[in-house]
């Protein structure tokens, strides 16, 4: 009897991760929906402007999803290389000691909070683009896109770290015996034989920097626009929703029903990369186990 | 200290002569003062006990221990009468001229083709890869069962076909000696006959050392063997004197499946 | 040119038992491209380091400016005072109050939901598809944008339940957001318990939560929580999902219950960072070193923890 009880509790807290999703989706979809009544989904999917908060509103989202691609590319520039090679250098180069040493730092980095990578882009990186270019704004996409690529930096490196230390041992003295130098090890056999996990990686780092809000909420600015001028404001999807949250837009208008469409937006981008990601990283597990 | 029976080089440098090998990790030696003469075009086999230093030793003749951090050689491996070990000489030109083919079969995530054209391509060969390809695997006696499809998968082959495709990958890199690691310890009974019956044509080309728990096997396919046990080369000579007339007790006993 | 490119193979593509001589070419006589590929070797071997050390240095870097800009203003009247309107009297009393609040109720929570959880998904279901739903949804949970959770924090504790910005809105927020990490940290502690131990257990004829409670949790338990302490320094420092619940206003208080409103570290960083002027930059640095020590003092904690279960498990 106790242990039915039990068992039922248990599952309860398993089946609460489900409802927390059912929770989303009905929120946003719940609320986004409302939001199309008064909005077209054309206009919104295309329109070029976006302008809720003011007299004259425009609701196209596409300023936005460009400012959140604009950091996110410009993000994983730094950031795709940098993981990859780290991982490289920690599970092929690297001794025990710098690894000691490398670890330990990059889980750090993870660690430190987005607000000061805020603070930090604000108030260092800016000023330093500010010196070699001088036309450069207070807020500008690519003191954010400098600030998210260090932020993604660990996510990419420890799970392409994983996917290369899969890779057997095995396939590494095969190289070698060939005549093969270890740069040629690394890179024509481990990292091909690694190579749907180290997509996975950049999929997941690249919907990290799409999903990442307060450093490109302090850095990038607050002026969506539609532009690829890295040293020029833009206002990307999650900055937007703090914008309007900090406000004080009424409940129950459109205005304050763009979070939701805009929320529901980034959700739906970041889930399909999330599985995406999920599906790559699946197939190296079967490949190696 | 070792017994050495007469061992014919043809008169000519032995293709491969290890001078007093010893191989520690760390502080664990694992092999010990080995000496040891491989003559050209003839197959030598290293039998022994498990853990007795066998694949260790053989590992020196392509200087693949130096991937291990913790492992020191000590003494002379000498390729054509020049030290292996010598600090300018570059181990990717060692391996390349010395093969090596493993214990399991491990080949790459490519193609057949890409497989056996690996060795070739890093190696900056400008020549027409399909011939070569093609050449290494009838070498390796797997074109018949392969030739028409190079293109799939390494790893929708048999494991003695992976084995063989890691012979054909070896040889393609046109090596002078290829170093066997037990080569058909992870394979079935017919399998294990088909490598067998190629090393056996390979000598005709190629300097063969192989390491081999399987007495049979190395009575079978060696010209000469050598024991050796804990580390230390216990005798060596021709096949045929270690098999039926050797000189130390231990190899007898060894040799006779009296302990192993 | 293209003779000397050419390997090993063209010299001796055959050497065969009639050359006994085998004119062989001497080692070390290395061909150019060989000389060329050892190069292009050293070089990537250097590109890796150089990209390796970007993250160390620029933690370094990030640290020392942070360091630098934010020691002078940490005093104990900064810990003390409450937030102003001028920058030299403002001090972190509510935010580090809140944080702290903020820090057990989210703990309190999100553990036990999320142990039960994992203990549910590794010791008692059955494989079929519903646990592979909730597995899968786990994982995607993990990765869903922090700002979302504060959406549907926003939706369901401050407006449907009508929490409004309270404390416990804030704590259940966070406590969802970290859900999915827990869980999945408690999953790899538990599956690491050797099934030896359950065996000997059930034969001992225990029932499934005496085997779980008794021998598999206590031995999962600091893989537990370190997993916890982890998620929770992850709490902590969130602040989208905060702002996004309305939790960003002046607040000179310290919350004294469930219900009252509260702001915590990374919400004031964010509101002095968001101000012009250099002095409140600097407290906002002020700030940051204090919410960077506290984080440090949790990871501590935590691989502590690791450290010792490490132990454990390699005996």
């Amino acid at each position: 009897m106790g242990e039915a009880v039990i068992g039922g509790a248990l599952f309860m807290c398993a089946a609460l991760s489900t409802l927390v999703t059912v929770g989303i989706v009905v929120v946003l979809v719940g609320e986004t929906l409302v939001f199309f009544r008064d909005v077209p989904v054309v206009e919104f999917l295309t329109g070029t402007e976006w302008t809720p908060l003011f007299a004259e509103k425009n609701f196209g989202v596409l300023p936005l999803l460009s400012g959140s691609l604009l950091v996110a590319i410009g993000a994983s520039v730094i950031s795709l290389p940098i993981g990859l090679l780290t991982a490289v250098c920690l599970s092929e180069f690297a001794s025990e000691r710098v690894r000691g040493v490398l670890k330990p730092a990059l889980e750090i980095l993870a660690g430190i909070p987005t607000v000061v990578y805020g603070y930090f882009a604000l108030t260092f990186i800016t000023p330093l683009i500010q010196v070699l270019v001088p036309s450069t704004g207070t807020f500008n996409a690519l003191s954010a896109s400098i600030v998210v690529g260090i932020m993604i930096v660990p996510t990419v490196a420890s799970l392409s770290e994983d996917a290369i230390r899969a890779v057997p041992l095995s396939l590494r003295a095969g190289a070698l015996s060939l005549g093969a130098t270890r740069m040629e090890v690394s890179t024509r056999v481990v990292l091909p034989a690694a190579l749907s996990g180290i997509i996975a990686s950049f999929i997941l780092g690249i919907s990290r920097a799409i999903g990442e809000t307060m450093a490109v909420t302090i850095a990038a600015g607050a002026l969506p626009q539609i532009t690829a001028n890295p040293f020029e404001a833009v206002q990307t999807m999650t900055a937007y929703i703090v914008q309007v949250s900090l406000g004080d837009t009424p409940t129950g208008t459109v205005e304050y029903r763009t979070i939701f469409a805009v929320g529901f937006a980034l959700f739906v981008i970041t889930l399909m990369m999330n599985l995406a990601s999920q599906l790559f990283l699946d197939r190296y597990r079967e490949r190696y186990q | 200290m070792a017994i050495v029976h007469d061992i014919d080089t043809g008169g000519s440098t032995p293709a491969l002569e290890a001078k007093r090998v010893s191989v520690s990790y760390g502080s664990k030696r694992a092999v010990s003062d080995v000496s040891l003469v491989v003559p050209r075009h003839r197959v030598v086999a290293l039998i022994g006990p498990s853990g007795c230093g066998k694949s260790t030793f053989l590992r020196c003749f392509n200087r693949m221990n130096d991937l291990i951090p913790s492992a020191t050689v000590e003494g002379e491996v000498l390729f054509h009468g020049q030290d292996l070990y010598r600090p300018e000489i570059d181990p990717v030109e060692v391996r390349r001229r010395i093969g090596m083919v493993f214990q399991k079969p491990n080949p790459f995530p490519k193609s057949i083709f890409d497989n056996v054209a690996f060795g070739p391509r890093i190696n900056g060969f400008d020549g027409d890869l399909p011939p070569r390809v093609e050449e290494s695997l009838r070498q390796a006696a797997l074109w018949d069962e392969v030739s028409d499809r190079l293109d799939d998968s390494a790893y929708e082959l048999s494991g003695g076909q992976q084995q063989r495709l890691c012979i054909a990958r070896a040889l393609a890199v046109r090596p002078e000696i290829v170093l066997m690691d037990e080569p058909a310890s992870s394979l079935d009974p017919i399998a294990t006959q088909k490598i067998e019956e190629l090393i056996f044509e390979l000598k005709e080309r190629y300097t063969i050392v192989i390491v081999t728990h399987n007495m049979q096997q190395a009575a079978r396919i060696s010209d000469y063997t050598a024991f050796l046990y804990m580390g230390e080369l216990i005798e060596y000579g021709p096949t045929e004197v270690i098999f039926t007339r050797p000189a130390e007790e231990r190899t007898e006993a060894y040799v006779t499946g009296r302990f192993g | 040119m293209s003779r000397e490119r050419a390997p090993a193979g063209s010299e001796h593509t055959s050497p065969t038992p009639s050359d006994p001589t085998g004119a062989t070419r001497a080692l070390g006589a290395s061909l150019p491209n060989d000389r060329r590929r050892r190069r292009l070797g050293t070089v990537f071997l250097g590109v890796c380091f150089v990209a390796t050390s970007i993250g160390a240095i620029t933690l370094m870097v990030l640290l020392v400016d942070v360091f630098l800009d934010g020691i002078g203003q940490l005093d104990p009247e900064f810990l003390g005072n409450y937030a102003s309107r001028f920058a030299d009297r403002a001090g972190i009393r509510a935010p580090l109050f809140g944080t702290f609040w903020i820090l057990l109720l989210t703990g309190a929570i999100s553990f036990p939901l999320s142990v039960g959880a994992a203990v549910y998904l590794e010791e008692y279901a059955p494989k079929n598809w519903i646990t592979r739903i909730i597995q899968v949804n786990i994982a995607n949970l993990a990765g869903v944008p922090s700002i979302v959770y504060g959406i549907l924090g926003l939706a369901v504790f401050v407006r449907w339940m009508g929490l409004g910005r309270s404390l416990i809105a804030g704590a259940l927020t966070l406590s969802i957001l970290i859900l999915p990490v827990i869980i999945m940290a408690a999953q790899e502690a538990i599956r690491a318990v050797p099934d030896s131990i359950r065996q000997a257990a059930y034969g001992l004829g225990a029932t499934r939560w005496q085997v779980t409670r008794r021998q598999v949790l206590p031995m999962a338990m600091p893989g537990i929580l370190t997993g916890t302490i982890l998620a929770l320094s992850r709490a902590v420092g969130e602040t989208a999902p905060l702002i996004m619940i309305g939790a960003l206003s002046f607040i000179a208080f310290t919350p004294q219950g469930l219900t009252d409103q509260f702001t915590v570290l990374p919400l004031q960083i964010y509101s002095w960072i968001s101000r012009p002027g250099e002095d409140f930059h600097a407290i906002a640095a002020a700030a940051i070193i204090v919410l960077l020590a506290l984080l440090l003092a949790m990871n501590a904690v935590a691989i502590v923890l690791r450290n010792r279960f490490g132990r454990v498990r390699s005996n």
